[in-house]
C-alpha cells in the first residue's frame, strides 16, 4: 500500500487516493485526426520505470502529479498538475 | 493413562495448570503452554489428520507453521473456526478440536480408498477424466470428498479489530536474531515494534539453548519505552512502501485484532524451517521431523515415540540422539543419506544408506533401512525423526519485493537484492544453515511425499515434467504441490530441486513460484472486520425514510440509497394502484436521491457547454435544460435537467446513481485541463429533499400548500423553475418530468423535507394522491419512451443511437466530440433505442430477449418493459440494429410469446398535451 505525499496534506496512505492514470497528455483539437484521437484516447506508455501519472487525494480533492517507479514503486517526484516533468526522477 | 507420554523433566509447561481439551469428541488433559498437538502427543494421539487427496492416515510432523497435516476445525467460546493447525493452537480449558476430510471416522475413512487407488489417481487425473458434459457435473460430489474444515453458521464468528501503527523499525520475529535487532534498534531512539507468532517470544532458545540470555534482552526490551512487542501476532503480508499487515489473536476468545503498520524499516528476522526427507513411505503417523521432536521434548517435556529412528541428509541433527536419549528414547539407528556422513556424537553409529519403506496402518510400526552397499534389513520403531535441511523463511521478503537466489550450499532459497528499506537477518538470511544436499529420488517402492498437504509425490513431480508442465508454475498447478493452506511453505525446495533433476535443469534456473500474501490463512472475516452487514458501507437514507416505513413501504438499495420500491404487501397490486393515481389524480415521489450539483463562476455557462453534449449557455435564468454528458469516447455515461439559477449560477441535475461520479469528474476537468476557468463545483444532494408531485391534480395540490409565486401554467411552464416558499417552507420547484403528466421537483432544505411531504400528504389525500415508488415510477417512464440511462444504454450508446444526431449542428468542442465524428458511430447498423409493441400476447416481453427474425438469431434485444394499466398492455423499448430505420418491421421473441412491431418510443399520450397542461 502507497505512501502517498499530498501536497497539501502531506503524506496520506493510498485508500485515501484515486489514480487518474498517466499524465502529460495532450488533448487534441477537434479537427485532429481519428489516429491522433485513438492516439490520446487509447495509447498510454505503460514503461517498466518512472511513470508520470496524476493522482487525487480524495479527501481534500487536489489532483497533482507524481513520478513514481513501476518496478520499486518508489515515488520520485510530486509537483503541481500543470508542471512539467520533473528533470530528473 | 493421562498424558502418558508426558515427561517428568520440566520443558515450558505448567504442570500446576490442568486445561481439559477435547478431540474428537474424546476428553484429554494438558497444561498450560501446551500447543493441541503437544496435548495430543502427551496423550499418545498419533494419528490426527487423514490427508487431502487419498485420505492416507497422518500425524503431526511439524511443531509450528511447518506442519503440513494436523488442520482442525475448533470451538472456543461458542466460536467454531475452520481450518487451523493444532501446532499453533493454544491449549484452552474446554476447546473442542475437530479433524477435517475424514468420514465416518478419522479411523476408519471411507475415502481412504482413494488411496488404494492411488496408481490411478495421478497429477491431473481431475482434468483428464471430469471434463464431459462439463466439470460442474462432478464438482458437487468431488468437493465434498476434498474439502477441508466446515463453516458453522450456528456458530459464532470471531470479532476482528482493526488498527493502524507506525514505528521506525519494525522487526518480525522474535527469535534470538529478532531480539538482538530489536534490542539494537531500541538503543538507537525510535518507535520499535517486536512481532512475533508464538505466545512468548525466544524462537530456536525455547527448544534448543540459550533461554537464559534470551531472557536477559526480552526484560530490557519490555522495559523500554519505546519497544512495542506484539505474541500471538502473524506478519501476514508485506504491502508496498513497507506497510504490513499483522493478524493478533487472543486464544481464550478466538478474538483477531488486524494491525496495519507502516514501518521505516522493516528486519525479518523470520527464521528458517525444516525440510522433510523425501524418502518411500515418508508420511505415516509417526514420522515428524527432527526440530519437531527436539520441539516436543524440550519446549513441551513430550516423548513422541519410544522407539526412535533419525533418519537424515545434514549436520542439523547431530545433537538428537542426545536429545533423544535424554528423554528415554530408544535410538533405534540414526540413518544418513550422504554417501561419507559426519558421525554422530553418542554411541551410536552413523549408518550411510536411506529408507526403502515404511509399515504401520494408523501409526508407524517399523522401516527397512537399505545401506550404501545394498543391504537391507527391518528395523522396528514408532517414531522417525527426519532431517531434509533447512529452508530460510523468505515469503515476506519476496512479497516485498525483494529477489532470491538458489544457494547450492544449503540447497534452498536465500535472500539476494532488496527492493525497499527492508533487511533480513539470523537464519532467514540463510546465515548458519547447515550443508544439505539437494531432494533426490531414494531407491523404494512406496509413495514419496513432497507435499503432505497436498499429497503430491515424486511420481507426481515426475509425470508433470513428462508431461511437459516444465514452469514451476505449471507444476505447481498440475501438481497442486504447494497449492495448500501452508502454500507450500516446507516442501517448496524439495520440489524445485526435484523437478530441476527430473527436467535436467539446475534449481536456480527452474526458479520458485511467487509468495504472495497472505503468508499464513487468514480468515476472510478477519479482513472484513467490523466492516459486514449494515457497516459494510454508509447506506443513505432520504429525511422521509420514516414516514415511507409507516406506510409500509418495501425498500430496495438503488445505488448508495434505500429508497421505497412499492408500498403495501402486493407488488403488482402497486404498480396498477400508483401508476393509475399518476395517470388519473396525483402521485407523490420521494426524488431526494436525485444528484444535485451546483456548478458557479462566470465561466460556468462555457464550462458546462464543454460538459454536455447539448448547448447550456443558451438558456436564461429560471429555465431548464434536459441534457446529455458523455466521456470522450462519446458514450452517453449520464443525463438530467440542467436550469439556470443566476447568470453565473448553475443547477445541474444528475442521475442518483451518478451524482458523487459526476461531480468528480467535473472537478478533474476543472483542475487538470481548464485551469485558468473561474468555477467552482459544489456537490449538494444531500443539502436537499426532493418531494416531487406529479398527476393532472399536481397544480391543485400545488396551490393548496400556498405558494408565494405565481404557478398557473402560463406563469411557470414545462421546463422552468421558481424559487420562493411553499407552507412557509424555502423551495426551489422545477417543473420537470419523468413521468409525461404536469410535476414538479420541489427541493426544501433537507431538514425540512420531511415537514413539506406531510403538508403534500395532507394536501393531496382529498385529491386521490398517493405515494409511489420506485418500481411505478420505472413503468411510468416506460410508457413515456424516456431514456434510463444504464438501462437503455450501455457503454457503447452514443447520442446518435438514442435520436439525438441534432447536436452535431452544435458550435465548438464538448466532452466525446471527435468520438462521435468517426465514421462507426454514423454506421447505419448501429443499434438505436426504439420503441416495442407487443402483438397477439398480453404477457411482459423478458427484459434481455432477443429480437429475431427469420434469417437473423438476433436482431437486438429488450432493454425495458412494463405492463402499463394505463394503456391496458405491455409496453417496451429495446436496441434495434439500425432500429430507427425499421419503424414497423416485425420480430419474434427469444424468450416470451407473441411478436414485437418497431414503433415510436413514447406510447402515452405521444403528443405530449398531459405534460404541458
Amino acid at each position: 500500500m502507497l505512501l502517498i505525499p499530498c501536497p497539501f496534506c502531506g503524506p496520506r496512505a493510498e485508500p485515501e487516493f484515486h489514480c487518474g492514470g498517466e499524465s502529460h497528455i495532450a488533448r487534441p483539437p477537434l479537427s485532429c485526426t481519428d489516429a491522433e484521437w485513438a492516439n490520446y484516447l487509447y495509447m498510454r506508455q505503460n514503461p517498466k520505470g518512472i511513470h508520470y501519472e496524476r493522482w487525487l487525494h480524495v479527501t481534500c480533492g487536489l489532483w497533482f502529479n507524481v513520478a513514481r517507479s513501476t518496478v520499486s514503486h518508489e515515488i520520485r517526484a510530486v509537483y503541481a498538475i500543470d508542471a512539467p516533468k520533473p528533470e530528473q526522477a | 493413562m493421562a498424558q502418558a507420554r508426558r515427561l517428568s523433566c520440566t520443558g515450558r509447561i505448567d504442570r500446576t495448570r490442568p486445561v481439559t481439551f477435547s478431540f474428537n469428541g474424546s476428553l484429554y488433559e494438558g497444561f498450560a503452554g501446551d500447543t493441541l498437538a503437544s496435548a495430543l502427543l502427551a496423550n499418545g494421539v498419533g494419528l490426527v489428520a487423514r490427508s487431502f487427496k487419498y485420505h492416507r492416515p497422518r500425524g503431526i510432523v511439524g511443531a509450528g507453521l511447518d506442519e503440513p497435516n494436523a488442520i482442525v476445525d475448533v470451538i472456543v467460546g461458542g466460536i467454531r473456526l475452520p481450518n487451523l493447525l493444532a501446532t499453533e493452537i493454544e491449549l484452552a480449558e474446554g476447546l473442542e478440536a475437530f479433524s477435517v476430510n475424514a468420514w465416518p471416522s478419522l479411523s476408519f475413512d471411507i475415502g481412504s480408498i482413494n488411496n488404494l487407488l492411488g496408481s490411478f489417481l495421478p497429477a491431473g487425473f481431475y482434468y483428464k477424466t471430469f471434463f464431459l458434459p462439463h466439470w460442474h457435473f462432478y464438482e458437487w460430489a468431488i468437493r465434498r470428498a476434498a474439502g477441508l474444515g466446515r463453516l458453522s453458521p450456528g456458530h459464532e464468528t470471531p470479532r476482528v479489530d482493526h488498527c493502524h501503527a507506525h514505528c521506525d523499525v519494525l522487526v518480525v520475529g522474535g527469535g534470538p536474531a529478532g531480539i538482538e535487532a530489536a534490542t539494537i534498534a531500541a538503543a538507537r531512539g525510535g518507535r520499535v515494534m517486536l512481532v512475533e507468532r508464538d505466545h512468548e517470544p525466544g524462537g530456536s532458545a525455547l527448544w534448543r539453548t540459550g533461554a537464559a540470555s534470551i531472557e536477559a534482552s526480552l526484560s530490557k526490551l519490555r522495559n523500554a519505552s519505546n519497544v512495542t512487542i506484539l505474541t500471538r501476532t502473524v506478519a501476514a503480508a508485506f504491502h508496498d512502501h513497507n506497510m504490513l499487515m499483522l493478524v493478533e489473536r487472543d486464544p481464550a476468545t478466538m478474538r483477531q485484532r488486524v494491525w496495519h503498520v507502516r514501518a521505516g524499516e522493516v528486519i525479518l528476522a523470520t527464521g528458517a524451517l525444516e525440510r522433510p526427507l523425501v524418502f518411500p513411505g515418508n508420511d505415516r503417523p509417526g514420522i515428524m521431523l527432527a526440530s519437531a521432536v527436539e520441539h516436543y521434548v524440550n519446549r513441551y517435556a513430550v516423548k513422541p515415540g519410544t522407539r526412535a529412528l533419525v533418519v537424515t541428509n545434514n549436520d542439523s541433527t547431530i545433537a538428537l540422539a542426545e536429545t533423544l536419549a535424554g528423554a528415554g528414547i530408544n535410538v533405534e539407528a540414526i540413518v544418513d543419506t550422504r554417501p561419507a556422513p559426519t558421525a554422530a556424537r553418542g554411541s551410536l553409529p552413523v549408518i550411510s544408506g536411506s529408507i526403502t519403506q515404511t509399515r504401520g496402518a494408523n501409526g508407524l510400526t517399523g522401516a527397512r533401512i537399505r545401506k550404501s552397499d545394498g543391504q537391507e534389513h527391518d528395523v522396528a520403531c514408532d517414531l522417525i525423526a527426519m532431517s531434509g535441511g533447512w529452508t530460510p523463511t523468505i515469503q515476506l521478503f519476496v512479497q516485498s519485493g525483494g529477489k532470491s537466489r538458489f544457494d547450492p550450499e544449503t540447497s534452498a532459497f536465500v535472500p539476494d537484492s532488496s527492493m525497499t528499506s527492508v533487511r533480513v537477518v539470523g537464519s532467514a538470511s540463510g546465515e548458519g544453515l547447515p550443508a544439505a544436499p539437494k531432494a533426490t529420488r531414494l531407491p523404494g517402492r512406496q509413495k514419496a511425499f513432497v507435499d503432505f498437504q497436498a499429497d503430491a509425490t515424486i511420481d507426481d513431480l515426475d509425470l508433470a515434467a513428462r508431461e511437459n508442465f516444465v514452469s514451476v508454475e505449471h507444476a505447481k498447478r498440475y501438481t497442486t504441490q504447494g497449492m495448500s493452506t501452508d502454500q507450500g511453505r516446507t516442501s517448496n525446495a524439495n520440489a524445485v530441486a526435484l523437478l530441476a533433476a527430473a527436467t535436467a535443469r539446475a534449481p536456480g534456473s527452474v526458479g520458485t513460484t511467487r509468495h504472495r500474501p497472505p503468508f499464513t490463512p487468514v480468515s476472510v472475516g478477519a479482513f472484513a472486520g467490523h466492516r459486514r452487514n449494515l457497516l459494510y458501507r454508509p447506506q443513505r437514507r432520504t429525511p422521509i425514510h420514516g414516514w415511507h416505513a409507516s406506510m409500509g413501504a418495501t425498500f430496495e438499495e438503488f445505488g448508495e440509497w434505500l429508497r421505497p420500491a412499492y408500498y403495501g404487501p402486493d407488488r403488482e397490486a402497486a404498480l396498477r394502484r400508483e401508476t393509475l393515481a399518476v395517470r388519473n389524480a396525483l402521485g407523490m415521489f420521494d426524488n431526494t436521491p436525485l444528484g444535485k450539483i451546483e456548478v458557479v463562476g462566470p465561466d460556468a455557462a462555457r464550462f458546462l457547454d464543454f460538459i454536455y453534449a447539448n448547448t447550456m449557455s443558451t438558456l436564461k435564468p429560471g429555465q431548464c435544460r434536459y441534457g446529455l454528458m458523455l466521456n470522450e469516447q462519446g458514450v452517453i455515461i449520464d443525463d438530467g435537467v440542467a436550469a439556470r439559477l443566476a447568470d453565473d449560477r448553475f443547477w445541474v441535475g444528475t442521475t442518483s446513481a451518478g451524482a458523487t461520479r459526476i461531480a468528480a469528474m467535473l472537478d478533474e476537468w476543472l483542475q487538470c485541463e481548464f485551469l485558468h476557468d473561474r468555477v467552482i463545483v459544489a456537490p449538494v444532494t444531500a443539502n436537499w429533499a426532493v418531494p416531487t408531485i406529479t398527476g393532472p391534480r399536481a397544480r391543485d395540490v400545488l396551490a393548496a400548500l400556498e405558494p408565494d409565486f405565481d404557478i398557473s401554467a402560463d406563469a411557470f411552464p414545462h421546463m422552468t423553475f421558481r424559487e420562493g416558499k411553499l407552507a412557509g417552507i424555502p423551495v426551489r420547484v422545477f417543473r420537470v418530468s419523468f413521468t409525461g403528466e404536469v410535476s414538479y421537483e420541489l427541493c426544501a432544505p433537507a431538514d425540512r423535507g420531511a415537514e413539506l411531504w406531510q403538508a403534500l400528504a395532507d394536501a393531496s389525500a382529498g385529491a386521490g394522491g398517493l405515494p409511489v415508488g420506485v418500481d411505478a415510477w420505472m413503468v411510468l417512464r416506460t410508457e413515456k419512451g424516456y431514456v434510463h440511462i444504464g438501462t437503455d444504454t450501455d457503454g457503447t450508446t452514443t447520442p446518435d443511437d438514442i435520436g439525438w444526431s441534432h447536436i452535431h449542428r452544435r458550435q465548438g468542442d464538448f466532452v466525446g466530440r471527435r468520438s462521435l465524428l468517426r465514421p462507426a458511430n454514423r454506421a447505419r447498423d448501429r443499434y438505436q433505442l426504439v420503441g416495442l409493441a407487443i402483438e397477439g400476447s398480453l404477457a411482459m416481453p423478458a427484459v434481455g430477449a432477443h429480437l429475431k427474425s427469420a434469417i437473423s438469431p438476433s436482431e437486438g434485444y429488450v432493454t425495458s418493459a412494463a405492463f402499463s394499466h394505463a394503456l391496458g398492455r405491455p409496453v417496451a423499448m429495446g436496441m434495434v440494429r439500425a432500429g430507427s430505420q425499421r419503424m414497423g418491421e416485425t420480430f419474434t421473441l427469444s424468450q416470451s410469446a407473441g411478436r414485437v412491431r418497431i414503433v415510436e418510443r413514447t406510447a402515452y399520450d405521444p403528443a405530449g398535451a398531459r405534460l404541458h397542461a
